[in-house]
Order: structure tokens, then sequence, then C-alpha cells
């Protein structure tokens, strides 16, 4: 990636998903969390990166109830039948 | 959705009473997966009926394949693999799927930057590269503040604005909690585009949440 040791904020942000997924090579993970030691926006924006990741999960709480239950529950009842 | 390797076992336990016709596991496997099946159809069918139909459909595809399934995937993968079989039979007849070759095609939106540029010091300047328009500080809790509904729609808008391939992985990989490797089989991805794709995907949500994350710009006139 850079050319020097010391990783800049915009490099930095298009490694966040790299090293929360844990793919940064040892040498880049080093350089990531170095930058992190002294760029306070860069700690908020990895947050952020975080708060993201767990709003996106949420969704999945905000279900429906099967509709068709009962309906594949009779075609289960067919299927016992016939098997 | 946070652990998924622990519900394995179940799902096989659950399998194997389906098998002796045990009426209350199949609807325990429905209760558990119905749900995902339906959301991961709306990815090829775009249509909330449809997306049922074909989870439905998927539920008749398990009981039909139940003696010819061995175990060697698991239930969750074999799962996918019916849905999609589904999902792809539906759209040659009504003509209308996004085409399945759309998850795994490179698209324009890949190669944008995580964040716009103009927000960092350009280059030729000191500190080129860092924040010109730095984030600003977090509001007290900012996990509450996403659970509005104003900020639910907004995140909603944000993926379903995505190329249908970064939604693609995005849904899979922080909706439903599956493994990236999981997702690289599902989609045909290889690993490193596959991050490349949840990358942008999350990168763009983030911008979306920043303005119910961050504190407001202490009004000042001019």
């Amino acid at each position: 990636m850079g050319d020097t040791d010391v990783m800049n904020c915009q490099e930095f942000v298009e490694l966040v998903t790299d090293y929360l997924e844990g793919a940064l090579s040892p040498a880049d993970q080093a350089r990531f969390e170095a930058h992190l030691d002294y760029c306070d926006p860069c700690i908020v924006y990895i947050e952020e990166m975080r708060l993201t990741i767990g709003a996106v999960g949420r969704l999945s709480e905000r279900d429906l109830a099967p509709a068709a239950r009962d309906q594949l529950l009779a075609a289960f009842r067919d299927w016992k039948r016939t098997a | 959705m946070t652990a998924t390797a622990p519900a394995e076992p179940n799902d096989r336990m659950l399998l194997l009473a389906v098998r002796r016709g045990d009426e209350a596991a199949f609807a325990s496997l429905i209760d558990r997966y119905h749900p995902s099946l339906v959301r991961i159809a709306t990815l090829f069918v775009r249509d909330y009926e449809t997306a049922e139909e074909v989870a439905q459909e998927t539920w008749i595809g398990v009981l039909k394949g139940l003696d010819r399934f061995e175990e060697r995937s698991s239930f969750r993968t074999w799962l996918f693999s019916i849905l999609t079989n589904q999902a792809k039979r539906r759209g040659e007849r009504e003509r209308r799927i996004v085409p399945f070759a759309a998850l795994s095609r490179p698209a324009d939106g890949d190669a944008e930057p995580a964040v716009d540029p103009d927000r960092f010091i350009p280059p030729g300047e000191e500190w080129a590269g860092y924040w010109a328009s730095p984030p600003r500080d977090l509001v007290e809790n900012p996990e509450r503040a996403l659970l509005s509904a104003e900020a639910q729609a907004v995140i909603d808008a944000a993926i379903a604005a995505l190329p249908p391939n970064q939604q693609a992985v995005i849904r899979l990989r922080d909706v439903e909690g599956w493994e990236a490797a999981d997702v690289c089989n599902a989609l045909g991805l290889t690993a490193t585009h596959q991050r490349v794709l949840l990358h942008r995907a999350r990168s763009r949500v983030r911008q979306a949440i920043e303005p119910y994350v961050e504190q407001r710009a202490v009004l000042a006139d001019g």
C-alpha cells in the first residue's frame, strides 16, 4: 500500500474491513494499529463501522411470523403419508 | 444473529427427527429459517410476495429431497442451494429475476472510495491524506440513536441503493450472520472480492448513519 511506514487516514479508512476481518498482513496490521494509537478521528471512524455492522445485524430481528406455517405443516403431513 | 456455528448440531438433530416424521421438528426448522429464506429470496426476485412463495417452494423442495440429502454440507447450505434453484426457476418463468451473475459480477460501485476524497487533505500538501473534515464526536448513546424509525429507514434505503453484488454480501454477512467462506461459496466469489464488496457496502451504510451517531456541529454564524 503506502510507500512509507506511516499510514494516513485515507489509507486507514480503506483498510478497516480487512482489519476487522483479520485479513491484513502482519506489517499492515502493525501500521494500522499504530495509526489508531494517535488518531482520534479514526477511532471514531472505526467505531462508526462497528455501529454500522451492529445496526445492519439488527435488521434480522424485524421478523414477520411465517405466514405459510400452517400450509407448510399440511404439506408435511401429505409428505409423511406418501413417503 | 451472533452464533451461527452452535446452531449446526441442532439442525442435524431436527433433521433426524423430521426424517422420522416429527412435525414439531419441521415446524422448528421453519421458524428458524423461513424469515431468513424470504429475506434472501428478495435478493433474487425483489418482490416480497414472490419471495414468500419461493421460500415456501423451498420447504417443499426440502421434503422432496430429504431422502437424497447426505449431510455432506450443512443443512443451511443445502437449504440455500434449494432456494437459489427455486428462485432461478421462478425467474425463468416470470423473466423478472435479478440475474444470479449480477451478484458476483464486478459493478461500477466496487472501486469507489470508502470516504469522499474531498474530506482529506489533498496530495502535495503537508499532512496529505489526513482528515480535512474529520468525523465529529459520537453522541452519548449511538446504538440507541440508530434504533429510531428514521435511522432504520435510512439504513434500509442505504442498503437498497447498493449494487446487487454489494447488497447480497452485506445482507448475507451482516443481516443473516453468515461466515465469509459460506458467502463466497454461495455467490461464487473469491475471498478478496467478497471483502471488497463488504467494505464498499459497509462504508456506504456508515456514511448514511453519520447524521444519527455524530454530534451536531455547534451552530455558528458564518
